[in-house]
């Protein structure tokens, strides 16, 4: 009953399953403590630096700074560094409107990289914390009160924040704000079993002395975010994500950027999962080496074997077309041999239907929950249509690429 | 350094769930399948009744008039239940008891409707064309055949087409092979007790078809306007 292609496809479903499943029941088990607050006793607010690397930002470098100096934070205990990466264009100039605030320093140096810039800042800041805020970011008022609360755990070294895009306008970005509210809820149930693998560029805190001990951020393939949180889980640092520190991010408005950005991040996945092969099946990483990790591979197969067997069909489907079409010698008039019956009877009622039904009505709840953390509501809305009917065309397209730009060993640029 | 934990006891509830998810969509399934197979089974009980009492009448009016032997509904039934039976095959799988007992039901009633037409065109002088269509599920061109019979059935409505498994192990159906000496060259098409080995295009098919036939092709009708 079963061919190779349905044994193939069943055990991916199998997988994906296991994991909504395992989601569920992470979500289930910790609900009662996203409830509560995370400090029991009050502490320290600690001193924190914002790095702002920016490289041509002018479009959008204000309204960058303007949202991290409405923080509600001391302002004795904030410093905001502007780095200047050697921009070509009037960011420095723009940048100088800011020369004489008390809690910011406007550094440039000459162009070396978002790690670099990075490294430079660490350097320079002597505060307990600090975090890092990209150019085309911005973030909500109560953003750093909330991830500093969950640093009065002496044992969390890093934690990272829930990302949102900003204003989500058309088609493209509102796929991408399904995607990013499935990613809020992710991190989160990644962060109650200690397997977070990225420290989102923007927004996300560290203890100084992180770096003191493992050393500072690297280029990692362009993803020097992903390499820090594999690093800090190779040497048991905690890593927690806190869901209600939003940060907005400008998402790409095209396909072209989203492509480049998209190809960064999973040739930086795939790049970075090689360099840090030792953590998988390592009896010292726990959920992430044995679950998560491994995981993360077997979806990117099943999403490329997907995409390929989808293609496949669809040419076997059109062959067959062309071949009924040639055989009645191209008559248009009465090409109509396989119209569409809908008679109960030709609904599909095997297990793989069944199954990706459940399957994605798991993934339509998940997404849904992950609204709820980052809208306060569950909300219906037509981009979740899109999502669904745009991503599965999309994804496999920067997978593909990234997967034949490792074999060719080609890098991946910024931007 | 923190030891990271693994908890045992999640994953076991969590493999458990999804076991349980698969073998309910595993009942589910058969249920279902079940369901169209009884269906189908319910078809070809019709059209048993349908042939048996066109056969009934056919011996009763033995002797009188040809215009009340009613011959022509049947086809179009046979042909959704062909259309059934290629759907299952496609998504159950060939090896299917049951869908095996369905094909070789269906071949007995397509040879069954085919002997007493040919005994109703002798009785009352009609020159009917009857294509005995030969395939099997792994030869190449008779997904091209298929296709071109598919569309000379709608072009001519009044040309009966039968199709069988060359390889469906049937005693009638074995007999009927050795009695029309269809070779194992598939496609075969027998048309009017001739018999054609390999694929044979639309044309050739059409130029074996009386004029009478042609001239009332569903395509002289529609693409007049």
């Amino acid at each position: 009953m079963f061919d190779l292609q349905s044994l193939i496809i069943c055990t991916f479903l199998f997988i994906s399953l296991f994991f909504e499943i395992f989601l569920l029941l992470t979500f289930l088990e910790n609900r009662p403590s996203m409830k509560k607050g995370i400090v029991s006793k009050p502490f320290d607010l600690p001193t924190a630096t914002i790095v702002v690397p920016c490289f041509n930002e002018a479009e959008s470098i204000f309204g960058t700074v303007e949202s991290l100096l409405a923080l509600d934070y001391p302002k004795e205990k904030l410093n905001i560094m502007i780095v200047d990466d050697g921009s070509t264009d009037n960011t420095w100039d723009l940048i100088q409107r800011y020369k004489n605030n008390p809690i910011i320093e406007i550094i440039r140096k000459e162009n070396g990289g978002k790690h670099s810039v990075l490294n430079f800042a660490i350097n320079k800041s002597g505060s307990d914390i600090i975090g890092c805020l990209d150019a085309d970011s911005f973030v909500s008022p109560n953003a750093l009160k909330d991830i500093v609360a969950y640093f009065s755990n002496k044992e969390t070294m890093a934690v990272t924040p829930a990302i949102k895009i900003h204003e989500p306008d058309n088609i493209l970005r509102k796929v991408q704000k399904v995607e990013y509210d499935w990613g809020i809820f992710l991190r989160k149930m990644l962060s109650f079993i200690d397997a977070l693998y990225v420290t989102p560029g923007p927004f996300s805190f560290f203890r100084r002395e992180v770096f003191a001990n493992i050393g500072s951020y690297r280029l990692a393939h362009n993803t020097e975010d992903m390499e820090m949180a594999m690093r800090m889980q190779k040497h048991g640092y905690k890593i927690k994500n806190c869901h209600t520190a939003f940060v907005y991010t400008i998402a790409p408005n095209k396909f072209s950027k989203l492509f480049t950005q998209r190809l960064r991040w999973t040739y930086g996945f795939f790049k970075n999962m090689i360099d840090y092969r030792e953590l998988f099946f390592n009896k010292k990483q726990g959920n992430l080496g044995f679950f998560i990790l491994p995981l993360m591979i077997a979806s990117a197969i099943s999403t490329l074997w997907l995409a390929g067997s989808f293609i496949t069909k669809i040419s076997i489907k059109m062959h067959a077309w062309f071949l009924n079409w040639r055989s009645i010698n191209f008559d248009f008039g009465l090409f109509n041999t396989s119209h569409l019956n809908l008679e109960w009877f030709y609904i599909q009622t095997n297990i793989i239907t069944f199954v990706t039904i459940l399957s994605l009505t798991l993934t339509v709840i998940l997404i849904l929950l992950g609204r709820k953390l980052s809208e306060g509501k569950i909300k219906f809305k037509m981009d979740l249509l899109y999502f669904f009917i745009i991503y599965p065309f999309i994804a496999p397209v920067w997978l593909a690429k990234s997967v034949y730009n490792i074999i060719i060993s080609k890098k991946t640029v910024w931007r | 350094m923190i030891m990271q934990t693994l908890d045992w006891k999640k994953y076991l509830l969590t493999f458990l769930i999804t076991v349980l998810v698969f073998l309910s969509a595993f009942a589910l399934s058969n249920f279902f399948n079940n369901k169209k197979i009884t269906s189908l089974r319910e078809i070809e009980d019709k059209i048993s009744i349908d042939i048996m009492s066109s056969e009934t009448q056919y011996s009763l009016l033995a002797e009188s008039s040809c215009k009340d032997l009613s011959g022509n509904v049947l086809s179009q039934e046979l042909n959704t239940l062909a259309q059934k039976l290629t759907y299952t095959e496609e998504n159950l799988g060939e090896n299917s008891s049951d869908l095996i007992r369905l094909k070789t039901y269906y071949a007995l009633l397509q040879i069954k409707d085919y002997l007493l037409m040919k005994k109703i065109s002798v009785k009352c002088n009609t020159k009917p064309v009857f294509i005995l269509y030969f395939y099997s599920n792994n030869c190449a061109e008779c997904e091209q055949q298929g296709y071109v019979l598919t569309y000379l059935r709608e072009q001519y409505p009044n040309l009966r087409i039968y199709s069988f498994d060359y390889n469906m192990d049937n005693p009638a159906l074995r007999t009927m092979i050795s009695l029309y000496k269809v070779g194992d060259t598939l496609p075969a098409i027998v048309i009017n007790d001739k018999v054609y080995n390999g694929f044979i295009d639309k044309d050739k098919i059409t130029d074996t078809l009386p004029a009478w036939m042609i001239a009332t092709s569903t395509k002289a009708t529609t693409t007049k306007k």
